[in-house]
């Protein structure tokens, strides 16, 4: 019970501290960053091995942006095992829907009520 | 001076990426967010109808909703000049892409402001996200009809 | 030698007032009490961020006018500029207060160009008072070339703040007790190869050293004949890399070198590299310099703003940053 949330702690942190080797390494921009990590969870999927990283690492691997490539390619797999090739257009959001649909609701909420500030701490 | 020179000074005189500073904070930062998450995703599955897995979903809504709080009350730019990727790799730095875009172009309406530049950050990870899971997919079903490999 | 680019002015144009006027957070600027005025709310009681932007600046001008007893109708020429899409907070300024206007653009270093600019109009003997200036406001600034305010990202050591300020001079023919401006150099774009956006001092740095020295060997000075040299907004690290720069041409690098990115936020670790934007150099020049030259303590200074001639579009595009310096010397007769 107690182990979840340690390996959650460090899987997580580990995968941020890729992100950051590949901002202050690689001399990338963080839209580039992200979009190698989508694209890496995506992969993994592919090959079987992002389910059972969350069984093993549980929020750990949920919450870094990779989850949300393996969501996409999750999704997409899962019809096209029922419906053939078809599924593979139709199931990309089956699965990830709460993060986009949240994001975009949230979003607007913010807009409604926020505004930006320029203070610097 | 040429090109080739000055660039060789530049990088002598501008300070160094503090490169171990970075990782560890970066380290902490998101094992903090991810520790967080993983009591969210807890408290779904003890007092909802949740798995493992599925609790994800609820779980990410909610760090989302966090992330909008602290992105709107100024806070989530100062966590990341702290944490660096540790706080833009989690899934509340993509929600604060969308969020701080929305919240920034409120000036130009509803419509042509917040609709139309909400993903200007974001937008690019759902690209490659959905590109990349369709290959996947696609190259996965194809190899599962020859019977190379099965679901 | 061909003088390319050099204005000597006979008849010695004065800077006979100033206006400056600052955001809130810009009180944490060791020269915030020198501003004519500080506003409590960064969309100075607009609505938005481009509406203050142009509020700044129509109050800076009014300021400087009405510290030489005068009304926008009788000034000349209003030479103003900013970096915010086709400059529409100066041109918005500009309705508001409507002198006939030329809008400026030389990114940071428009507080220089648009001075020459009025130097060159009064010394014609067209304009017997000109408004010359330029400004800057963080928010709309940094949501046009960067990200949106609220965004996360972690900014490297070398990156500068976007001040949110507006500066102004009235320019006049000569008179007695003023700052007068002699002469000046038109800077050269010049292009090292630098593409990092967050690292602007360094862009920036060699075309200060080249307006510095095509400066001084042009106008036949030397570094000891000023009391001070000062930059715009190169920031800690191109105010190193241009220091360098310039004692590699043989001058001697001593006190009399400042920067006003660099100074102006005094040594608040958390403006990084320190401040940049056209209201910096502006809001510098105009209250530190001006008002130290007015109290005798500077007799000759050299002012060199420093502008990155980049947009959005080119960076993404994946060009290099061009840059500009142009100097202007103001004396104390």
């Amino acid at each position: 019970m107690v182990s979840i949330f340690i390996t959650a702690f460090i899987v997580g942190g580990l995968i941020c501290v890729v992100g950051q080797l590949l901002f202050d390494v690689a001399k990338l921009t963080p839209a580039h960053t992200l979009c190698i990590l989508v694209v890496a969870g995506s992969v993994l999927d592919g090959l079987g091995l992002y389910e059972p990283f969350i069984d093993f690492a549980g929020a750990g691997a949920t919450i870094p942006i990779t989850s949300f490539g393996n969501a996409l390619t999750h999704g997409a797999m899962a019809e096209a095992e029922k419906h053939g090739l078809i599924g593979v257009v139709t199931g990309m959001f089956e699965v990830t829907s709460s993060g986009i649909s949240s994001a975009i609701l949230f979003g607007f909420i913010a807009s409604l009520i926020f505004k930006s500030k320029g203070k610097v701490k | 001076m040429d090109e080739k020179k000055y660039a060789k000074l530049e990088k002598e005189v501008s300070p160094k990426t503090p490169l171990m500073r970075n990782v560890i904070f970066a380290f902490l930062t998101g094992g903090t967010i991810c520790l967080i998450g993983q009591f969210v995703s807890m408290f779904y599955m003890t007092f909802f109808d949740f798995t493992e897995r599925t609790a994800s979903n609820p779980t990410v809504a909610t760090m989302i909703f966090f992330a909008m709080l602290l992105t709107g009350f100024g806070q989530y730019k100062k966590i990341a000049q702290f944490g660096g990727a540790g706080s833009a790799v989690p899934i509340t730095g993509f929600g604060n892409a969308v969020i701080s875009a929305a919240i920034e172009h409120k000036s130009e309406g509803y419509v042509l402001g917040v609709g139309g530049n909400m993903f200007k950050l974001a937008g690019s990870v759902i690209l490659f996200g959905v590109f990349s899971a369709f290959v996947v997919a696609l190259i996965k079903t194809i190899l599962v009809k020859f019977g190379v490999v099965s679901w | 030698m061909v003088a390319r680019g050099l204005l000597t002015f006979k008849t010695t144009p004065s800077i006979a007032a100033t206006g400056v006027t600052a955001g809130p957070l810009e009180k944490k600027s060791p020269f915030a009490d020198k501003f004519d005025k500080v506003y409590d709310d960064e969309r100075c009681g607009t609505k938005t961020n481009e509406h203050a932007h142009a509020k700044m600046m129509e109050d800076a001008c009014m300021i400087a006018l009405s510290k030489v007893d005068s009304v926008p109708g009788d000034a000349d020429f209003l030479l103003i500029g900013d970096l915010v899409n086709q400059m529409t907070p100066s041109n918005f300024a500009a309705t508001t207060v409507g002198i006939p206007y030329l809008g400026m653009f030389s990114a940071c270093a428009t507080s220089v160009s648009s001075l020459v600019m009025a130097a060159l109009l009064t010394e014609s003997g067209m304009s017997t008072c000109a408004i010359a200036g330029a400004s800057s406001q963080h928010n709309a600034v940094e949501r046009q070339f960067r990200y949106p305010v609220e965004y996360g990202s972690q900014k490297p050591a070398t990156s500068q703040w976007t001040v949110t300020a507006a500066g102004v001079a009235t320019v006049t023919p000569y008179k007695k007790g003023f700052p007068s401006i002699e002469c000046a150099t038109i800077g050269c774009a010049t292009d090292l190869g630098m593409t990092d956006p967050l690292n602007m001092g360094a862009a920036m740095a060699p075309a200060a050293a080249d307006t510095l020295t095509r400066h001084l060997t042009g106008h036949g000075k030397d570094v000891s004949d000023y009391d001070v040299i000062m930059t715009g907004d190169l920031g800690k690290t191109g105010f190193e890399l241009y220091k360098t720069l310039a004692g590699n041409q043989g001058f001697d690098v001593s006190e009399k070198f400042r920067d006003a990115g660099e100074e102006f936020y005094g040594a608040d670790t958390a403006f990084l590299s320190g401040a940049s934007g056209a209201g910096c150099s502006a809001a510098i020049f105009f209250t530190e310099v001006i008002d130290k030259m007015m109290a005798g303590d500077y007799k000759r200074v050299l002012l060199i703003a420093t502008g990155a001639l980049l947009s959005p579009l080119s960076f993404q595009q994946g060009d290099t940053i061009p840059c500009i310096a142009h100097a202007i010397e103001l004396t104390m007769k």
